[in-house]
């Protein structure tokens, strides 16, 4: 995605320069009125497949966690995605998009901190004279389709730490997350802030911004919070705790893979042109190639490497390729997205086992989907766009990391001392849906996890 | 009157329950059951870490009979359940002292 303001210059100066004669080849063949339109109505559709990846994240970390736990999961992913909702709404979107009105930083300069401000929409009922950016798009699709990537951050962090996380201390951390964290970093790069305007850093719709950036976020939460009791022994055996429904975590995969659709292709940001919606098909296309690229490598790498094909590899596969395209997922041709998305996948096979080998418990390989692999597909874009820098590419995804796992890492501790973030052992053997919520996920059904 | 319990390899339940119904078995009990035997459970790989299967489901097979069926019983379903692979299971035969059908009061041999 590029920066929002940068965009809708581009497009007042091709307005301008159109004047009367809108018979000219290029964008303003379509009239302004429609642009608009067709613009709010890609936000509008991508906003709702994003809004959707919510579902796909509760049904993979419901099926990657055991039975005991599945309702405290499920609780998590619908609580989550309401406090980003509140979150964003009163702080979020303006710190994010400053419009130029930063509080440290200018455009020129590089922005450092955007507006203090709750997030204002357009009236009811306007004309094109009270649309806030006529070239654009209405404020209420932008607004919405941001929202969303900002709620799909805060949803990465709860599959890491499933299991024998305090649903309340998580929930405050969320709203950290999406009300301060996520939006600062964001708009470094998309409100027009210093990594974009310094650095050319280029990251289409997100492959640091939102998924390195919950990774991060995860990552310090894993390592504070500890690992699952029992799952890593003293003398270095790893206990496998099996997930309550590899069904409901194939679903959420497939989810997921639907609302990248809107993630990535949404993130053009425009379709009021012949140019714009051919870029958005592009897209499409190379996104379904970078995630069937990510599973094709787990299972040909699990079969040689293991002996069998490893299922819960493979989903972590196709969203460790969607990761990897979400940088750039225009310029590639089909091959290279899919030899960037098997890139991703191969990332998974390694990664996984090494994070056990340093006990990071991490449930459902959230970090080395979207952490790992988002690093890769940022460093990817240098491979089909010529307007990427290695350093400006590098040197970003230091300053983000560091930015978020810093803060991170201080918000969980500060969480830790005040009210202590981890369940009591008592509880995490009894399984968090009963010990903090007092309900089964499936209290008609087998035992599943709590049997021997 | 003899208590066989046989304890065999899942998939082979519906090959073992046609071969009693064939020699006249009235009745059989079946529960799932889960344990290890000479075999010590197995090896499997889940995320690229390799964990131990302790104990490997199996099916229980309860069957009460008059004495002059055991042998046959028993041959009967040593043969069906056999895969000559390891985990193939294991009978046992126990003696009962009493049976009683519940409908009818009816007691011991009438009541298999």
């Amino acid at each position: 995605m590029q920066k929002k303001h940068l965009t809708a210059a581009l497009g007042l100066a091709a307005l301008l320069a159109a004047g009367p004669a809108l018979a000219q080849e290029g964008p303003t063949d379509v009239p302004v009125h429609s642009v608009f339109v067709l613009n709010t109505l890609l936000f509008l559709i991508g906003g709702f497949l994003v809004m959707f990846m919510a579902c796909g994240f509760a049904m993979l970390e419901a099926g990657l966690v055991r039975s005991k736990n599945v309702a405290m999961q499920c609780t998590k992913n619908i609580a989550l995605f309401s406090i980003a909702a509140i979150g964003y709404y009163i702080i979020g979107y303006n710190l994010m998009y400053p419009l130029g009105n930063w509080s440290i930083g200018t455009d020129d300069t590089g922005g450092y901190l955007g507006a203090f401000g709750v997030a204002v929409l357009e009236a009811v009922g306007i004309g094109a004279d009270d649309a806030d950016d006529l070239s654009y798009a209405s404020t209420g699709s932008d607004y919405f389709f941001q929202l969303m990537f900002c709620a799909a951050t805060a949803s990465i962090v709860s599959g890491a730490l499933a299991e024998r996380i305090k649903l309340w201390p998580f929930l405050i951390f969320t709203f950290i997350l999406t009300a301060i964290i996520y939006p600062i970093q964001a708009s470094w790069k998309w409100g027009g802030g210093f990594l974009d305007s310094q650095f050319g850093f280029l990251d289409f719709a997100g492959s640091t911004v939102v998924h390195s950036v919950g990774g991060w976020a995860a990552l310090a939460g894993a390592i504070i919070l500890g690992a699952r009791k029992g799952k890593y022994d003293s003398s270095g055996g790893i206990h496998p705790m099996p997930g309550s429904s590899l069904p409901l975590a194939t679903l959420g995969t497939f989810i997921l893979w639907l609302g990248w659709f809107g993630f990535n292709g949404g993130s053009q940001l425009a379709m009021g042109s012949i140019g714009d919606v051919a870029d958005v098909s592009r897209i499409f296309a190379n996104t379904n190639a970078a995630a069937a690229g990510g599973v094709v490598a787990v299972v040909i790498l699990t079969q040689v490497m293991f002996g069998k094909v490893d299922l819960t590899m493979a989903l972590n596969g196709a969203l460790a390729g969607l990761v990897s395209i979400t940088a750039e997922p225009l310029t590639p041709s089909l091959g290279a997205a899919t030899l960037i998305g098997a890139v991703g996948g191969v990332i998974v096979v390694f990664t996984v086992p090494l994070l056990d080998k340093l006990k990071i418990d991490d449930v459902v390989g959230a970090i080395p989907v979207h952490l790992f692999a988002g690093i890769w597909g940022t460093l990817a874009v240098l491979l089909t766009n010529s307007d990427a820098t290695f350093m400006g590419q590098l040197i970003p995804i230091i300053i983000v990391g560091v930015f978020v796992f810093v803060v991170s890492t201080v918000v969980w501790l500060i969480l830790n001392t005040v009210m202590g973030i981890r369940v009591s052992e008592e509880a995490e053997i009894a399984g968090l849906d009963t010990s903090e919520l007092g309900m089964e996920a499936y209290p008609e059904f087998g035992k599943g996890s709590q049997t021997i | 009157m003899k208590l066989i319990i046989a304890v065999i390899k899942p998939f082979k339940l519906e090959e073992v329950r046609t071969a009693l119904s064939g020699l006249g078995v009235q009745g059989l009990m079946v529960s799932e059951v889960k344990g290890f035997g000479r075999q010590s459970g197995h090896t499997e790989i889940y995320r690229g870490a390799e964990y131990t299967v302790n104990f490997v489901p199996k099916l229980k097979l309860e069957i009460v009979v008059n004495d002059d069926q055991v042998e046959q019983v028993t041959d009967t379903i040593a043969k069906t359940a056999q895969t000559g692979k390891i985990g193939d299971g294991k009978i046992f035969v126990l003696g009962v002292e009493q049976a009683l059908r519940v409908r009818t009061g009816e007691r011991d041999e009438d009541a298999i």
